[in-house]
């Protein structure tokens, strides 16, 4: 763990999402209690350009709504899908991709064609289409971007599996009669989880960007603001003012930005064949 | 002797990175390397050797540096180098030959090709004579139809057919120096004796200077004219082979010496009268790698009507060169893979009935020692849970458990502060005691150990099979002892099965089996054992 923070702090780069991801977290965890206006509520005159009132410093949309409180409250939908979302998908990949790796065979062919049934799907419209099939929520947003990402964490659980399965100190737990479940809990996953850790990161930021994508398609909660959101309200009036769609805009870029900031550091932390230099 | 040293190595001081092990990795080391002789140097791993080789190609890695000292070729000094003079001397006037003959090769370039690309890099001869003399070099070094081979692909060639392309790119352009870095360690004894014959004669036939790195003094009585003896990046002895093994004067040179297992097994009581452990009956294995829709499948037979029996307290020694199938029967006796055909018996049990439940209650009689120590152990968990885990699965009570990895540790001589501490704290040697008590850790009948001191050095090997031996007998353990060494399966198997492609071809007490082969392959290995014409080992 010591060896993990010294290499992480040696990668500026990943220090900076890190930082991105910290301070996003903390907007949107304690934003809400320093703007207690909800962002829906019209406090001003409509389409109030940026840095002209010091109560709304990042202006008004077409309604007069606060946009620095959407983006406050933005960031606990985007960061709140995009973890739970991750989560769901690791809880679906890991175990089927595990299974499927450890035992192989019939069964790993069986998994594995049921995970390509879904890679086949483009991940987007899959999404779009359950979406609108199970009526516009934050459940069923999370739960289709869930569906349309397990996949790929399968498809790399399992191979790290195949891989890790053929080591000694495995055929030594086999040997000494352990149960396969824990030989795949105790001895393969924990020598697995990096990648995952890696790719799941990544996968936050993809599910931020879907979410975003889905709201901004009119499909997003209506009970709650979000980034994309806010940016699909404002396309409409995008020349005549500029604001409302940019900040929230910046604010996707910016959040996913960092997030891949943070993956690219873990990888490197992680993985020591890449970080250390070669005897 | 009187002719000027080639190469003049003076005082070499190599500075490790801070914070290792210890500060140097070669510590004012000197020595000469003479045309017409090869010298060895040899050591345990981590005692500098292959570092020196290093030096003297030019290739250390960036992370040390060459402090003091000096690397005189041909009167110049070769750390005064830049790239472009490296350059130039390297291949020409200095070759190398790596160890592992695999990854030493392109693979995705013919042989042919990157024996030409030697003349090529140096900017020598025509497409015309470089192809000619790539053809020359195959014959040179033996390789069988040299017409065919220089097309073939590396992936088309043996081990040993590989590391002779090798050495064959390495004469290319006639070096006054040979490096050879450990080169037959990674082929079969039949192979190797054969590939150092090839250098031997070459070097004789040439007038090159031969430096030999290897740990293995088998080697170095087959081959050497001089002997450097390295230790802890430190010269601790040099000198003529002859006055070293006849009469080594430094105390860790006898150890190394004393350490080398003897050809001549010792005397060992017959066993009377005693109850098989195991039985193995018709064990019938082969592997099918599926060949698509237009190539036929790929067989490879690594068991076939294999018959053999343990009795209590018998070692029973499994011997073959790579690929003979030796460690599949290890596999399948232990149920890590299934047989296609068979009976393996341990004691009145059939283990090829048993499934799931009854399969792991009956596993813990029979219990494995792994080959490679860094693989064989979780580098996730702590040592004192990688021993304790299996009495535990087993229903004992996880307190006891630990108490008795505690005393296991104990047994095979590491301390209880073992129990906290993660795998890669510990040496090859510790590392191989861990696994060892892990297997003891469930009280079996029946060890297996799959060429369980294959991975260390020779003076550790002696300590744990000393330790493999004591439990033994203490235990009263049967075991089943797979090793490519014929001299260690001398010392620790009552009796021996020699196995030749998934068959054993002949099956006899220890004793008998050195004095009377009587299969001409197993004469054939026994003949390729190296340094049997002198007496390597004092004991012997």
């Amino acid at each position: 763990m010591k060896q993990f923070w010294k290499q992480m702090s040696r990668n500026p780069s990943g220090l900076i999402g890190l930082t991105i991801l910290l301070i996003a977290i903390v907007l949107a965890v304690f934003g809400p209690l320093i703007f207690p206006n909800s962002p829906w509520r019209m406090i001003q005159r409509p389409f109030l350009p940026p840095f002209t009132l010091s109560a709304v410093p990042l202006g008004t949309d077409a309604l007069g709504r606060d946009v620095f409180a959407g983006i406050i409250y933005g960031a606990r939908v985007s960061l709140l899908v995009g973890l739970v979302s991750t989560l769901a998908a690791l809880a679906v990949g890991v175990p089927l991709g595990a299974i499927a790796g450890y035992f192989g065979g019939r069964i790993d062919d069986a998994l594995m064609r049921f995970t390509e049934f879904f890679q086949t799907i483009p991940s987007f419209a899959l999404a779009i289409v359950l979406v609108a099939i199970l009526q516009p929520s934050i459940y069923s947003i999370v739960g289709s971007i869930a569906i349309v990402s397990w996949p790929p964490v399968a498809r790399l659980v399992r191979g790290e599996v195949l891989s890790l399965r053929t080591r000694e100190y495995v055929q030594a737990a086999i040997v000494t009669g352990q149960t396969s479940r824990w030989i795949i809990w105790h001895e393969i996953l924990p020598n697995a989880l990096s990648p995952v850790i890696v790719l799941a990161s990544l996968m936050v930021a993809t599910a931020i960007l879907l979410e975003s994508s889905l709201s901004f398609l009119g499909l997003g909660d209506p009970n709650l603001i979000s980034w994309g959101y806010m940016v699909g309200a404002g396309r409409t009036v995008i020349r005549q003012a500029w604001w409302i769609t940019v900040f929230p805009g910046l604010a996707i870029l910016i959040s996913v930005l960092g997030l891949n900031l943070v993956g690219e550091g873990l990888n490197d932390a992680l993985n020591p064949r890449l970080a250390r230099d070669g005897r | 002797m009187a002719a000027e040293p080639a190469v003049r190595i003076r005082d070499l001081r190599i500075a490790l990175p801070p914070g290792g092990e210890r500060a140097y990795a070669v510590d004012g080391i000197s020595f000469d390397l003479k045309p017409g002789e090869i010298v060895c140097v040899v050591g345990e791993s981590g005692s500098g050797k292959s570092m020196c080789a290093h030096a003297l190609m030019g290739l250390l890695p960036d992370s040390v540096a060459i402090e003091t000292g000096e690397i005189a070729f041909e009167g110049n000094n070769l750390l005064a180098l830049d790239e472009d003079g490296w350059r130039d001397l390297r291949g020409r006037r200095i070759a190398m030959v790596f160890q592992e003959p695999m990854t030493a090769l392109n693979p995705l370039m013919r042989v042919g090709d990157q024996m030409m690309e030697m003349f090529e890099a140096h900017g020598l001869l025509s497409p015309r004579e470089r192809r000619q003399k790539a053809l020359s070099l195959a014959r040179e070094v033996g390789l069988p139809d040299p017409e065919r081979i220089v097309r073939a692909y590396p992936h088309q060639l043996s081990g040993g057919q590989r590391q002779r392309a090798m050495i064959a790119m390495a004469l290319a352009l006639e070096p006054a120096v040979l490096v050879a870095d450990e080169p037959t360690t990674a082929l079969d004894v039949t192979t190797q004796a054969q590939i150092l014959k090839l250098i031997r004669d070459l070097q004789r036939n040439r007038n090159m200077a031969v430096m030999f790195i290897t740990h293995d003094f088998g080697v170095v009585a087959d081959i050497a004219d001089r002997v450097v003896v390295l230790r802890h990046g430190q010269i601790v002895e040099q000198g003529s082979a002859k006055a070293v093994f006849s009469n080594p004067q430094h105390a860790y040179t006898k150890a190394l010496l004393d350490a080398v297992p003897s050809m001549i097994p010792p005397r060992r009581a017959p066993l009377m009268d005693r109850s098989k452990a195991v039985e193995v009956i018709g064990l019938d294995k082969t592997y099918v790698t599926a060949g698509g829709w237009f190539r036929p499948d790929r067989m490879v037979q690594a068991a076939n009507e294999v018959n053999f029996s343990i009795l209590q307290g018998e070692t029973l020694g499994l011997v073959g060169e790579s690929g003979s199938g030796k460690s599949s029967v290890a596999r399948l006796v232990m149920r890590l893979i299934g047989a296609d055909r068979g009976t393996i018996r341990i004691g009145d049990v059939d283990l090829t009935k048993l499934e799931g439940k009854a399969l792991r209650d009956q596993r813990r009689r029979i219990q494995m020692i792994f080959q490679d120590p860094f693989a064989s152990l979780n580098p996730r968990r702590k040592v004192g849970q990688i021993i304790s885990d299996g009495p535990i699965a087993h229903g004992t009570d996880p307190k006891l458990a630990r108490q008795r990895a505690r005393d296991l540790l104990d047994m095979v001589g590491l301390d209880g502060g073992a129990m906290e501490r993660y795998p890669h704290e510990f040496s090859g040697g510790q590392r191989q005691r861990i696994g060892i008590a892990r297997a003891l850790a469930l009280d079996p009948e029946i060890l297996v150990a799959d060429e369980a001191v294959s991975a260390l050095d020779v003076s550790v090997q002696a300590q744990v099979l000393n330790l493999l031996e004591d439990l033994k007998t203490r235990l009263g353990l049967s075991m089943l002892f797979i090793t490519h060494d014929l001299r260690v399966a001398a010392q620790i198997c009552d009796r021996i099965a020699v196995m030749q492609r998934g068959v054993i071809v002949e099956l006899k007490p220890t004793a008998t089996l050195f004095a009377a082969p009587e299969h001409p392959y197993t004469r054939e290995l026994l003949a390729a054992v190296p340094g049997q014409q002198k007496p390597v080992s004092l004991s012997a």
